[in-house]
């Protein structure tokens, strides 16, 4: 007994006497990549930070980190490569699981399943990095790119996603978000913040994917209830790249041609956002009008604040059972705004943008689409006070400076 | 008594030699800061791995993790005049200082079992720590591999199936995937109902130590049809392979389907459940699970599936277990099939 005291107070003391400096851990590519990186990954202590060399890693697994404030640099979104068309196990390219980590200057390519995960992972940074399927957009590329979840202060900047068969950029069931200076490409969702409180998403550019911008709150999840939610200053253009994600998932459903879609959140800001060439519609406000059975669900959408954005063409081709006919009622061309009408007037979305917006009137959200009896929704002359401006701990925006 | 131990051995674990007379523990390396570089540090076994020290005491699961058909020899090491103590539900709590210790392996040509690698989880003062060792080709001694790896192995399938898989050996990160619950590392395993002990005087004494144990009620074993119903023997199934990550605190729980018997609701059940962050997974199916459906079940469909970006569990899946995807499948399809969802 007494003999286990001593080892345990001197357990203790070696704790103590760790290193206090933080180091910096080189890894090169090359030959047992995979074993080097994830020991390195496990070996660092609070204040490292892991160094990528420039070129390809090529993994067979996916690799994790569960240390505090350790960051992971490469040489750049080009210049260090990630490379997992040969990955045999795991979810994800690379999982974080713990807190303060930043990731930075590398590429993830051909992960499996997703990209980057990080869960629970507190005050992480994303910066400069490139997630990408380099095979374009394709049904067996992984579901999310980017893809923090159940974490507070999330901080995406200066990011590259392109191929993801779900969101390039997702945000899930975490608080104090951030996600700005991006560049989505060819995903199905470009941006998705999903059961999420506080975000705000700008100066992003999304194109070319099957939906440029979603945010979504679905059932049956620990957090519900998505809300204070800002997109502004993006541009959200030419997201007409079929629907390319397996059936089942909720993002199958977002209509090719979608700009920015909100689908059962409350307190959301659009404004300031160029919008155009989505040959759907640029705005769209629907409730979640799938069966479910959670009694602590809201499917309606609410305080949505839609503002000051430019639009060119859009709903030329509505791709959501219904549009063409609607379409065609209304002389061959969808709004640039719509609404489900779910909930009835008093849930309306606020529009101040001059271009037409249109309810579908749909009230009852168990209603099918085709019996949509559509009318104009009227331009609001005010809108309520606006949501404050999300801020990051201090520590990680200096990251990124 | 030497005998006895003999027989249980042979009955349930086969390649176990004999244990080793009482041989000492190097306690300070289980509970000590540094992880020793390699497994003969700590005394668990004579040399090779077919070797347990007598202090160990060798158990089995009723219903057992499936990991990619590997066999595997389970021992509890407690600190002499130490005790287990129990959780009402069962789980088995072990003091400081105690070790897990669990080795994989395949039968070789000559049906003796050869272990790849030996998992320990170690209760140190400060929570539990998982480790992995890879036995050396000549089985003299095994070496601490954080990193994980991975080896060629063959084996038969009980189907008769010959099968060559890159067997993984886990990361220690990916030991805390799964043993993750909150931000501690807990065992998974010790549970009373589903545990059998090798030495009778083992069972005895951990019973003379917890006498609620006895009154337990008794749990489905996986594959004994006489154990319990189908749906009981699926929910317990459940709970070993998808319970540890699929758990209000575990790797999982984002998904909000609980199968560590915590679901309050068929949903959280995944019955009728939409999928979440499945991605291609789903397979252009609607539900995780879908009553009646076993062909339109996610679950399912992932269970069968080897591709890293669809298979659950997402670890220790190179092969899918053939029996544990029939005994699902029986049990969805025995569900009246639903219009509600």
């Amino acid at each position: 007994m007494r003999m286990r005291k001593i080892a345990i107070a001197s357990a203790a003391l070696c704790a103590l006497v760790q290193p206090l400096i933080a180091k910096t851990i080189p890894v090169a590519p090359g030959d047992g990549a995979q074993e080097r990186l994830q020991e390195a990954l496990i070996s660092a202590v609070p204040g490292d930070v892991v160094e990528l060399a420039a070129g390809k890693f090529v993994l067979t697994d996916g690799l994790s980190l569960d240390v505090n404030k350790v960051t992971l640099k490469g040489q750049g979104a080009k210049e260090t490569v990630l490379d997992f068309s040969g990955q045999q196990g795991a979810g994800e390219g690379l999982l974080v699981t713990s807190d303060d980590v930043i990731l930075r200057d590398f590429a993830v390519e051909n992960s499996k399943g997703d990209g980057i995960k990080s869960k629970g992972a507190d005050r992480i940074v994303y910066h400069k990095l490139r997630v990408e399927w380099t095979g374009g957009p394709k049904e067996s590329n992984g579901a999310y790119g980017v893809y923090p979840v159940e974490s507070k202060d999330v901080l995406v900047d200066s990011v590259i996603v392109r191929g993801a068969s779900d969101a390039g950029i997702y945000v899930g069931q975490s608080r104090n978000i951030i996600v700005r200076d991006s560049i989505v490409t060819e995903n199905v969702a470009g941006i998705e913040i999903e059961n999420s409180y506080d975000a705000d998403v700008y100066d992003n550019i999304a194109t070319h994917n099957t939906g440029g911008v979603l945010i979504f709150d679905l059932p049956n999840l620990p957090q519900m209830g998505g809300k204070n939610v800002r997109v502004f200053d993006n541009i959200i253009v030419d997201n007409m790249t079929p629907n390319f994600a397996p059936k089942g998932n909720i993002v199958a459903n977002v209509p090719t041609g979608t700009g920015v879609m909100v689908m059962a959140n409350r307190n959301v800001e659009i404004f300031d956002n160029v919008l155009g060439e989505n040959g759907t519609t640029n705005i769209m406000v629907v409730g979640y009008r799938f069966e479910h059975k959670d009694p602590t669900y809201d499917p309606l959408p609410q305080n949505v604040v839609i503002w000051d954005n430019q639009h060119g063409r859009a709903g030329w081709d509505p791709k959501f059972r219904g549009g063409a006919e609607i379409a065609a009622a209304m002389g061959g061309s969808f709004p640039a705004i719509f609404w489900d009408g779910a909930g009835g007037p008093s849930k309306a979305p606020i529009v101040m943008d001059t271009v037409p917006a249109l309810s579908l009137g749909l009230t009852d959200i168990k209603a099918d689409p085709t019996t949509a009896q559509p009318g104009p929704l009227a331009a609001a002359t005010s809108r309520p006070a606006a949501l404050p401006a999300i801020k990051m701990p201090e520590a990680m925006e200096a990251a990124v400076r | 008594m030497r005998l006895l131990l003999l027989s249980a051995m042979a009955i349930f674990a086969g390649a176990i030699v004999a244990a080793q007379p009482a041989k000492l523990i190097a306690d300070e390396s289980i509970i000590s800061a540094s992880n020793p570089a390699t497994l003969s540090a700590f005394g668990f076994f004579g040399g090779t791995p077919d070797r347990p020290a007598g202090a160990l005491i060798p158990y089995q699961l009723n219903t057992p993790l499936f990991s990619d058909y590997a066999d595997k020899q389970r021992f509890i090491y407690l600190p002499a005049g130490t005790k287990i103590s129990a959780a009402a539900d069962g789980r088995l709590n072990f003091p400081v200082g105690a070790a897990l210790i669990k080795s994989f392996g395949y039968p070789a040509g000559d049906g003796k079992l050869q272990v790849i690698e030996t998992r320990l989880l170690l209760h140190r003062a400060e929570g539990w720590v998982a480790l992995p060792y890879v036995w050396r080709k000549d089985g003299s001694d095994a070496d601490l591999r954080v990193g994980g790896t991975r080896l060629a192995v063959s084996f038969t399938k009980p189907d008769g199936a010959h099968m060559d898989i890159s067997y993984a050996v886990p990361n220690k990160n990916q030991c805390k995937q799964c043993h993750v619950s909150g931000d501690q590392v807990v065992p998974i395993g010790p549970i009373w109902q589903n545990m059998r002990f090798m030495l009778d005087a083992d069972r005895r004494r951990i019973l003379q130590d917890n006498p609620a144990l006895a009154k337990l009620p008794a749990e489905a074993i996986w594959n004994d049809t006489k154990s319990g119903t189908l749906e009981q023997r699926a929910h317990v199934y459940l709970r070993v392979n998808c319970g540890h990550c699929h758990a209000p605190k575990g790797s999982a729980s984002n998904s909000g389907l609980f199968l560590d018997g915590s679901a309050k609701d068929l949903s959280a059940y995944g019955i009728g459940k939409r999928p979440v962050a499945a991605g291609r997974a789903s397979g252009d199916m609607d539900f995780i699970v879908e009553s009646g459906k076993p062909a339109r079940s996610i679950l399912i469909n992932r269970m069968k599936s080897v591709d890293p970006g669809i298979a659950m569990p997402e670890l220790g899946r190179a092969a899918s277990h053939d029996e544990g995807v029939k005994l699902l499948e029986e049990w969805i399809a025995s569900m009246p099939p639903s219009a509600a969802h």
